[in-house]
Parts: C-alpha cells; sequence; structure tokens
C-alpha cells in the first residue's frame, strides 16, 4: 500500500492551559480530497500549522508523504503547499517575482517557471503577473496567496479557508483548478465554512469539535448515517404539537420537518388531517452536510 | 548569469530577495544614510577642524571620515534584518519563509548575508563620496575589509535577534534608539577616546562599537586607540556570541514557531 499523504498520530497541542488539541488520530491517503470541517476554535487551523510545522506539538506526531515534520523537516515541508487562512503577502515584490522566489526557496530554479506561468494563468493572475502585491484587490491577493502555495508543485495540497469572502467566479476558477490537480494525483486538504463546498468536492470528510475529530467518514456515508430527508411545508395554521419532536426548523407558517425514513411523512401528514391543519406546499428535501455538521457538531456552531 | 544548483538554490534566493528589498527602496535604505553621513561630516568638520586634535598628522575631517563609515555600516547592516524580520511578521509574511525546507543555519546566512551587502554598500557609497573633497590615505586595506565585514556580520546577527525578538516595531524602535545609538554614538566615532578623562576611556572600553571603529580606522591611517589585534579579537568574540544566541533562537523556533 502507498505512504498516506498524511498521517497523524495522538497530536496534542496545548497553549498553556487551553487544550487546543486532545489527541487526533487522521490518515489521509495520497490522491484524497479531503474535507476538514469544525466550529472556530475547533483545532483545524492548529492542525494544519503542526503539519506545516508553524507550531510544535505537546505530544504525538505527523508524517506528510512519510516525513516526520519534526525530525524530517526538509523533506515533509518539500511535499507539503499550504495557503494560509489570512491574507497575507509582501509589498516588495509583484505576482511572478513573489511565485518564483517560492519556487526558488524549495529549491526549483527556471526550469520551474512554465508551471509557474500555468499557475498564474489557471487563477486568473496573467494580466497581474507584473502588478505589485500591495496594489492588488483583495480577491487578487487571495489567488495570489493559492498561488503561492503551489508554486513548488507539492504533492499535499492543503487550504485554509481558501473561498472565505472570495466571489463566485473566483471560487468555480479555483475548485476547477483544483479537481484537476487532484485527477493529476495530488492530495487536496480543505477546510471550509461553505459545507457545499465539501460535500460537493470532497470524498471524505472529518469533523472536530473542541479539539477532537468527531466523525470520520466518507461524505456519501455521513449523509446516509446522520441524516434522512427533510420535508418543508408551508401550512394554513400552525404545526400539530405531536408533530413538535420531528421540528427542524419553523418560521411564520413554514415548518421543516426531519425524517428519519420516508414513511415519517405519511405519519406527519396523518397527524395534519387529524389536527384538520391545511397544506399549501410541500418539498421533500435531500439532507446535505449542513445537517450532518449540526446534528454532530451542534446547532449554533459555524463550519 | 551563473547557474546555481538545486541544493543552493534556497539560501540563494532567500538572500537575493532580501537583497532585492532594499534595493528596491534605495532611496531609504542607501541614500539616505549617505546623506546623513556626508552632513555630519560637513557640520562636524566645519565647526571641529583644527580645534579638534586626534592622531598626530591626521586632520580632523580625515579622521571622521572611517568612524562615520563605519557607523553607517553598522547601522545599516543591524537596519536590514531587523526591520525586514519585523515587517514580516508584523504584516504576516513572514510564513512564506517558515513554510520553506529552508534550515534555520541557511535562513540566518541569507539574511545576513543580505545585510552585509547593504552594510558594504553604504560604506562604499560613502567613501567614494567623501575622497572627492578630503585627502584620505588607506595604510592596511586589509584590516579595513577585515573590520567592514565583522562590523557588518555582528550588528546583521543582532538585528537578527532584534527581529525575533520584538513584536512590534515599537519595541524596535526602542531597541535601535536605546541600544544601537548609544553604543554608537559612544564608541569614538567623533573622537579619539585619548581625548576622554580616564574614567571614560576605561567604560569605553566595555563598548564593542568602539572596537570595531578602532580597529576599521587602524586600516586607514595605521594608528588606533588599542592594537587593531586586540579590537579584532574582542569584535570576533562578540561575533561567536552572537551567532550562537541567533542560532540558539532559531532552532528552538523562539517567538517565530509556537
Amino acid at each position: 500500500m502507498a505512504i498516506p499523504a498524511v498521517s497523524i498520530a495522538g497530536i496534542q497541542k496545548h497553549f498553556g492551559v487551553l487544550k487546543a488539541l486532545k489527541g487526533v488520530d487522521l490518515t489521509i491517503q495520497q490522491g484524497e480530497f479531503f474535507a476538514l470541517l469544525g466550529p472556530n476554535g475547533a483545532g483545524k487551523s492548529t492542525l494544519i500549522n503542526l503539519m506545516a510545522g508553524l507550531l510544535k506539538p505537546t505530544h504525538g506526531s505527523i508524517r506528510v508523504m512519510g516525513c516526520d515534520v519534526q525530525s524530517q523537516y526538509q523533506q515533509s515541508r518539500q511535499h507539503l503547499g499550504v495557503v494560509p487562512q489570512e491574507l497575507v503577502f509582501d509589498p516588495f515584490f509583484n505576482v511572478r517575482e513573489m511565485l518564483r522566489f517560492q519556487a526558488g526557496y524549495f529549491g526549483r530554479g527556471p526550469e520551474n517557471d512554465a508551471w509557474v506561468d500555468e499557475v498564474i494563468e489557471a487563477l486568473g493572475l496573467a494580466d497581474k503577473a507584473h502588478t505589485n502585491m500591495r496594489r492588488l484587490s483583495g480577491g487578487m491577493k487571495r489567488r495570489a496567496l493559492i498561488a503561492q502555495a503551489l508554486a513548488h508543485r507539492p504533492p499535499v495540497i492543503v487550504l485554509d479557508e481558501p473561498t472565505a469572502g472570495v466571489d463566485v467566479e473566483l471560487r468555480q476558477m479555483l475548485w476547477g483548478f483544483i479537481k484537476r490537480l487532484n485527477r493529476e494525483g495530488h492530495t487536496i486538504i480543505l477546510t471550509t465554512h461553505y459545507l457545499e463546498e465539501a460535500e460537493t468536492l470532497c470524498e471524505r470528510v472529518a469533523m472536530m469539535k473542541a479539539g477532537e475529530i468527531v466523525a470520520l467518514d466518507t461524505t456519501a456515508n455521513l449523509l446516509k448515517q446522520f441524516s434522512g430527508k427533510n420535508l418543508r411545508l408551508k401550512l394554513h395554521g400552525s404545526l400539530p404539537a405531536s408533530l413538535l419532536p420531528m421540528l427542524k426548523h419553523g418560521e411564520g407558517n413554514v415548518f421543516t420537518l426531519a425524517l428519519n425514513e420516508l414513511a415519517q411523512m405519511e405519519y406527519a401528514l396523518s397527524e395534519l388531517r387529524l389536527a384538520g391543519v391545511g397544506v399549501e406546499d410541500m418539498q421533500l428535501i435531500e439532507a446535505d452536510l449542513e445537517d450532518v455538521f449540526l446534528s454532530i457538531v451542534g446547532k449554533g456552531s459555524s463550519a | 548569469m551563473f547557474k546555481v544548483s538545486a541544493q543552493y538554490r534556497g539560501i540563494w534566493t532567500l538572500f537575493k530577495k532580501e537583497v532585492l528589498r532594499f534595493w528596491r527602496v534605495s532611496f531609504q535604505t542607501l541614500a539616505s544614510p549617505v546623506l546623513t553621513a556626508l552632513l555630519y561630516l560637513l557640520i562636524f568638520s566645519h565647526v571641529l577642524e583644527g580645534r579638534v586634535h586626534v592622531y598626530e598628522d591626521v586632520p580632523y575631517t580625515a579622521f571622521l571620515i572611517p568612524g562615520l563609515m563605519m557607523m553607517s555600516m553598522l547601522q545599516n547592516a543591524f537596519a536590514n534584518t531587523s526591520s525586514s524580520l519585523i515587517q514580516s511578521k508584523v504584516m504576516g509574511n513572514l510564513v512564506f519563509i517558515l513554510l520553506t525546507p529552508l534550515s534555520y543555519l541557511q535562513l540566518f546566512v541569507a539574511f545576513l548575508g543580505a545585510s552585509i551587502i547593504r552594510g558594504l554598500a553604504v560604506g562604499l557609497a560613502i567613501y567614494m563620496v567623501s575622497v572627492w573633497f578630503v585627502d584620505l590615505p588607506i595604510v592596511h586595506v586589509g584590516w579595513i575589509l577585515v573590520f567592514a565585514l565583522a562590523g557588518c556580520a555582528l550588528l546583521g546577527t543582532f538585528g537578527v535577534i532584534a527581529g525575533i525578538w520584538a513584536e512590534k516595531f515599537d519595541q524596535m524602535a526602542a531597541f535601535q534608539n536605546f541600544v544601537i545609538m548609544p553604543l554608537t554614538f559612544l564608541s569614538g566615532v567623533f573622537y579619539s577616546i585619548h581625548s576622554l578623562p580616564s574614567f571614560w576611556q576605561a567604560v569605553s572600553k566595555f563598548n564593542p562599537f568602539f572596537y570595531m571603529i578602532d580597529g576599521f580606522r587602524y586600516g586607514f591611517f595605521g594608528k588606533s586607540d588599542v592594537s587593531p589585534w586586540l579590537s579584532l579579537v574582542v569584535v570576533i568574540a562578540f561575533l561567536a556570541l552572537l551567532t550562537w544566541l541567533t542560532l540558539k533562537m532559531l532552532k528552538s523556533g523562539y517567538k517565530l514557531r509556537g
């Protein structure tokens, strides 16, 4: 079996009394498109920073393509491209210069320039290649940040909320390019606030809460396991008390009921008939990752 | 253009980036310190020429030039590493270097190399401008080069320590104004320590900057307050101490990797 792209064993990270990670074990195989989800403060970025060597673990170890991120940090970092969450840039240089520098730090020289140009093209930065980083708009800075992580063509790419606050056009462009890289064999690890992105892109998902992994499975299994379907009803009147245990969301006279199995729909409709409440509109909706997320991580959290 | 092997490309790239960084703002990093040094030269030589007696047969203006050169070299070598690090830390772009496979030693050498280049460029520019106006001898070019290199390396290293330690520009300014400036001004840039009362002479001998300037000046005039060999030993000892401390800080990830 091939070496895992990332293997995390018993990772703990304490900041003083705060236990940011309480023992995380996770293996991500080569070629996976993997999502790391969790509310703010769950420990996703801490885990990524440990992977990248920006933080040192309190306990445990992490290997990237078989190389320990502490004792073999030079080899492990060669395999890793990280897009940081914060929009940071070097104000002294233009986009192309920054990308060539970034590739150069990893030992890549002029032979890598064609790849740098390909990344520039794919992320729609071609007409900004000679523009100083300082003069770029927020969206363009985000593209440049992503390009920097890819400049040395790493086999494992970590994107820490790459689409936070960016427009639809960039999201589509970015995901088109990242999907292509994934098809070509790159491993992609993604954290995002947009659960629909994780649902459509990622084969496997880990959900984190308070420094621990609380769910780890394929996206399909999680959807199957944790929620059925939702029934959205627009009623002439209020919801009968007998249906309240199924209520997931209610606003005005529109109610969303969670169905564990389709047979429950029949029950819901009969209860409505019994109570004499008329149905103005009805929709059966497939559960999505947000439902799974809320049922596992808890309501009131954001991914 | 010469070819750099893949093994050294990382360190070469960082060195090149650091040199380009100060070159892009050369008005601030090169022209401005040269102008400041020339203004010092103009004013002090005008006011003190013929009034201050330093070495036999050495006019005060000529005496002043190596001191001003060294002072500017030291300040700029310090400024290069310290400002690059603090800016990258505050702006957050230091992460681009921390994510790379560059070892702590490679990182140190690249930063230090660029700071030495800036220090030497400033020193050379001051020399080239001032020799138009003042007759400046060169007795031992070897000593000049040794002290120029060692001085820039020492302050470049000190700049790395300050850049790692400081978390905001305010702390860096304090470092510059309360440590670097007093040590430079009280090191014999403008005077020979033999002109000081004996107590202050003794105090000056605890200042490492004094040895850098005194040794450097020896290269020009063949005369100095203390033996250039003593100065060299002191400067190398301080350089070794600060290099050890810097490498220890970088290796442990102090204030850089949590």
